[in-house]
């Protein structure tokens, strides 16, 4: 049942309760406990909107980068990931296999202000060996949603 | 001039659903629950295969009864999911769509005077292809308080001499009714004691929401008598590809192939390829697909019973049959004033035979926020028209 509550609210947080128990064939209590303990256990860790800023006319940029660091003795990558998640601007930041360490989405107003952020903040860490900045350039798809427009449905409308 | 057209043509009606559909499709901001096909697109991995096909350059003739590599496909498909056993080489035939094989199995099976029983509701082919194949068809009005299932009684009531075949259309496009394996089993003995043949079209077997679906052909005693029709159209989204299948006794199949190889050569090529790829991993697809129908039905049958909309719960296919008859309308006229004050357009009951008087058929083949919209309306229609006779008692 966890699944099924988890699956169906990854694309649609916005679900009544009510509903949500019809569609999945139970009572609302369940659901609502359900979604509770998970809510404490931080399974479900928060309910987000995701934005089309280009559409809404708000200048954004958004970098990936690559980090190389040092691993601290006893913590591993732990501490450096804690001391750069800790700022807000940054979005997101996974310990990555391969050719670097860490890999830290940053969202910005300007160019500028992400170049700011890599010199001044990123950079001036003990532990980061080299930082390397690739900037989006247009967003496709973005938790498992396309950007682009719908298309209409073009099936028959009787059969 | 003479006339050129023959006369066995001349007397079969136009689908009832296009007649509607004329009106529907003037409207301009009309919001249709009359579709009969998937929401879904086609599952990438399958069309990619499709396009990595046409890159290969495969775009020749397949043999006639189909890409071997896909009947084998087809065989453990349908082994795993309904325990049916078919040979590859003898016992299939791969069509385009299953409406292919509803027609050539008939032409297959059937003389002049043969009468063919053709349980009602049900989709709007069998009527004029068994005409077509200059047999007789035989209405059996199934029931909504047998939840539109075909009863033993039902069949041998209306079975005579010259009775050969049964179409089973089940799970059913228009009401979404399953039959059981209790149900198969009782109708079993009478198609055995009158000697009858089956043909079963079970294009929506994948679509169940009870159990898994039980192919009358998986019955002891049932398969020798019975084609199998199926397709990918609506267990992998794949309508417009056009490729169905039909497998049963190899002295029905070799006669089947040799009108499908005179009229048809074979199956779309692409089509093919893709289909192999939808069998060999496609199965996850058809469950997710499943889960979201379920889920939709579940949420409809919900709001019928909100509206006091009397409903049966169909345990199939993706469409739900409500009852219309407390407003004193027909199907017919119940579905153009819903459609010229609401905007909302559903199929009248009648286009899948008289015995659909009184129902409407409501498609689920659309998102739930397209549900919703048109439940609401479909609400304020009915909370009218009951405000309307209200007033008039």
């Amino acid at each position: 049942m966890r699944e099924k509550i988890l699956t169906f609210i990854e694309k649609n947080s916005r679900i009544d309760l009510k509903e949500l128990a019809v569609i999945l064939g139970v009572d609302e209590t369940t659901v609502m406990n359900e979604l509770e303990s998970m809510e404490s256990e931080g399974i479900i860790c928060g309910y987000h909107t995701l934005i089309n800023w280009d559409k809404a006319g708000v200048e954004k940029v958004t970098a990936l980068i690559e980090v190389r660091v040092t691993p601290q003795r006893g913590m591993g990558f732990d501490k450096v990931a804690e001391r750069i998640y800790n700022y807000p601007e940054v979005n997101s930041v996974y310990l990555i296999s391969g050719g670097f360490d860490l890999m830290v989405t940053l969202e910005g107003r300007t160019l500028r202000e992400i170049s700011q952020f890599v010199s001044d903040k990123l950079s001036a860490l003990d532990q980061v060996l080299s930082t390397k900045t690739n900037f989006i350039l247009k967003k496709y798809k973005d938790h498992g949603t396309v950007m682009a427009a719908k298309p209409k449905d073009e099936r028959i409308m009787m059969a | 001039m003479r006339n050129p057209l023959s006369k066995t043509i001349t007397t079969i009606e136009p689908s009832g659903i296009r007649k509607f559909f004329d009106i529907v499709s003037e409207m301009e901001d009309a919001i249709s629950l009359g579709v009969g096909e998937p929401d879904f697109d086609t599952p990438w991995h399958i069309r990619d295969e499709g396009i990595y096909s046409l890159e290969k350059g495969r775009t020749f003739y397949t043999s006639n009864a189909g890409l071997k590599e896909l009947k084998i496909e087809i065989s453990k498909f349908l082994d795993r999911r309904y325990g049916l056993r078919y040979d590859a080489n003898k016992e299939m035939l791969v069509t385009v769509g299953g409406s292919e094989a509803i027609d050539i199995a008939m032409r297959a099976m059937l003389d002049p005077g043969d009468e063919v029983l053709i349980p009602q509701p049900s989709y709007v082919s069998y009527v004029p292809c068994c005409v077509l194949a200059n047999g007789t068809p035989v209405i059996i009005e199934l029931k909504s308080e047998n939840n539109f299932r075909l009863t033993a009684e039902e069949l041998e009531a209306a079975i005579t001499p010259k009775t050969k075949l049964l179409v089973l259309p089940f799970p059913n496009n228009p009401t979404g009714a399953v039959m059981e394996r209790k149900d198969l089993e009782a109708i079993a003995a009478v198609i055995e004691k009158y000697d009858l043949f089956v043909l079963s079209d079970e294009i929506y077997s994948e679509l169940t929401y009870l159990d898994n679906h039980v192919s009358i052909a998986s019955l002891p005693g049932m398969r020798e008598r019975t084609i199998v029709i199926n397709g990918f159209s609506k267990s992998h989204a794949m309508t417009g590809w056009r490729l169905g299948y039909a497998c049963g006794p190899e002295v029905i199949v070799k006669q089947m192939l040799k009108i499908h190889q005179f009229a048809i050569m074979c199956a779309p090529t692409t089509s093919q390829y893709a289909a192999v790829e939808a069998l060999r991993n496609g199965d996850e697809d058809v469950k997710m697909m499943r889960e979201e129908y379920n889920g939709r039905r579940r949420y409809l049958l919900k709001r019928f019973k909100e509206m006091g909309l009397s409903c049966f719960e169909p345990f199939g296919a993706f469409y739900v049959f409500p009852c219309i008859k407390e407003f004193g309308m027909t199907s017919d006229e119940f579905a153009n004033e819903l459609l010229r004050s609401k905007k909302v357009a559903v199929v009248p009951g009648t286009a899948f035979g008289n015995s659909g008087e009184g129902f409407i058929r409501i498609s689920y083949a659309y998102s739930l926020d397209d549900l919703k919209l048109a439940l609401g309306r479909v609400e304020e229609f009915i909370t009218e028209l009951r405000e309307k006779q209200a007033g008039n008692a």
